[in-house]
């Protein structure tokens, strides 16, 4: 390569690079909230709501503008801009595995006769800010019970859609796709692991994983599985997406623990969405009274 | 191009837009234009912006080779310093958002040991986490370039130290990549692009000294204070 040649090749690559680094990285956008959606019937409270009159849940506009979904793009407000490409309906779930009943429900057959929740829990993100989340949905117990899981079931295994017309995100390799979470069996029929349909007593959003998603509040969010296509039910710890990522900061467990640091920085307090000072994390998102038995005996340190 | 029309039009020209990232986040701050997570998106807007003029002030020598156009050093020490203005305001940005608003406050918040606090808080976070101490060497390493860059403690110095001095900021380049680089969860595309802007910028340099390094490196006329100094 001459002088010529290699100036020519220089400036070339710097300008593609500086196209890179622009292209990449638009300026913020204020990402709009999700429209609201069809309002669900004969949703009834439950007790094991959080009171917001001592902890005030976050709005709408909060909750489906600030979203981690990778399958839309890694930015926060990505999933409010592209999610609406997601079809949330008609949707089919497909039951696998160590169960009798194994099945594609259409998700209308899975809300037949279920009576749906109002469920007020704390988010907590792995990245150390936190929101109040008034959730719709039911416990995933009841719809494990259905499918009837044999004695080898030890653990459930759930897959979020993988499709990248519909996710434009996934058309990059950032993860393994598609986005798999796992729960231990006990961990999955505890009363207050549910599966969400709704946000503010609507249809949930599909930037917060429509029309079925996870929730495990005293695990942190990433365990919180979206758009649900696959439960299977397998006798050997399921390798979850993060783990796979990076095994040494992300467990399988993910229990909320303010004494147990991420690698790169503390997980003893949080950012609760809205509020300037930090709160203090609290044990299993201060569900312990609740689930601190089903890890009685276990170094939470090395299961993290 | 004239000597008045750099100083007159295109310095100030320049000036006013390097400001415009701040003042653009401290609209959108004031008027609900950031995310639900405002504080987060200050400190990461503020340090994205520190390397892109970290970039931007690596650029200019390869710049004036290739085109000739030596009037772009004179740009230099504009950039340069606003690296370090953002870089400053990132480390602040992290100090307050990250480090004083995660403290107990058992005096009340105007207290003497809130500042002791915040100091321990602070240290304790540089030592602890290879991502905040390489943020923080990034930052140190501006601090003699931005304290050096007047025209006396150019003459102070001597342009050949003053020159030994300054490649410090190919350090700066180095470490503010690799600090992203850290932060980032899963996705390296962003902090892999800058790597490469700034490796290539770097080596530009390495070829052309090795291409003119039996020859005299061109003279460039330039007033005596601004000395084409190699950067």
């Amino acid at each position: 390569m001459n002088r010529r040649q290699f100036i020519q090749a220089a400036a070339g690559t710097a300008a593609a690079a500086a196209t890179g680094v622009i292209g990449a990285e638009a300026l913020l956008e204020a990402a709009q909230p999700a429209p609201h959606g069809r309002k669900l019937e004969n949703v009834k409270p439950s007790p094991l709501s959080l009171d917001v009159k001592a902890e005030k849940a976050n709005s709408w506009e909060e909750i489906t503008t600030y979203n981690n979904y990778y399958e839309f793009g890694v930015d926060k407000d990505a999933p409010a801009q592209y999610a609406r490409s997601l079809k949330p309906e008609p949707w089919t779930v497909t039951v696998d595995g160590e169960c009798n009943k194994k099945a594609a429900w259409h998700l209308e057959d899975i809300l037949k006769g279920q009576t749906l929740e109002d469920r007020i829990y704390r988010h907590r993100c792995v990245e150390a800010w936190s929101m109040v989340i008034p959730w719709v949905g039911f416990p995933l117990a009841d719809f494990i019970k259905k499918c009837e899981p044999t004695s080898k079931a030890k653990y459930v295994e759930f897959t979020t859609l993988y499709d990248p017309k519909q996710m434009p995100g996934t058309r990059s390799p950032v993860l393994q796709w598609p986005y798999v979470e796992g729960l231990r069996m006990d961990e999955a029929m505890h009363p207050l692991t549910i599966l969400v349909v709704g946000l503010y007593g609507e249809v949930v959003p599909n930037q917060n994983g429509a029309p079925l998603r996870l929730a495990v509040p005293w695990k942190y969010g990433f365990k919180h599985i979206k758009s649900i296509v696959k439960v299977r039910f397998v006798e050997k710890q399921p390798m979850n997406t993060w783990q796979e990522q990076a095994a040494n900061e992300y467990g399988f467990y993910a229990n909320v623990n303010p004494a147990v640091d991420h690698p790169r920085w503390t997980q003893a307090t949080e950012r609760r969405i809205g509020e300037f000072f930090r709160r203090k994390t609290l044990m299993f998102n201060g569900y312990t009274d609740q689930v601190a038995s089903l890890y009685s005996g276990m170094d939470l340190r090395r299961n993290y | 191009m004239s000597d008045r029309t750099v100083r007159f039009v295109l310095k100030p020209l320049v000036f006013v837009t390097s400001l415009g990232p701040v003042t653009w986040l401290v609209w959108a701050a004031l008027t609900g234009n950031l995310s639900a997570n405002p504080l987060s998106d200050l400190t990461n807007e503020t340090g994205i912006w520190t390397l892109r003029f970290i970039c931007i002030t690596l650029a200019l020598t390869p710049l004036r080779r290739l085109t000739g156009w030596h009037a772009v050093i004179r740009f230099r020490r504009m950039t340069g310093l606003f690296a370090f203005f953002y870089g400053t305001l990132h480390f602040l940005t992290y100090v307050i958002v990250d480090r004083f608003a995660g403290l107990d406050f058992p005096d009340g918040i105007v207290a003497l040991s809130t500042l002791r606090n915040l100091a321990t808080s602070v240290a304790e976070d540089i030592y602890k986490r290879p991502f905040i101490t390489v943020g923080f060497t990034t930052w140190l390493t501006m601090v003699p370039l931005a304290l050096t860059s007047t025209v006396a403690a150019i003459r102070w110095l001597g342009g050949k130290r003053w020159n030994r001095l300054h490649r410090l900021v190919y350090a700066t380049g180095i470490a503010g990549v690799l600090h992203y680089w850290w932060l980032v969860k899963a996705d390296v595309r962003r902090p892999l692009t800058y790597g490469a802007v700034v490796a290539l910028l770097l080596a530009f340099r390495l070829y052309w000294s090795r291409v003119h390094a039996s020859r005299p490196a061109p003279r460039v006329r330039a007033p005596a204070a601004r000395a084409s100094h190699r950067i």
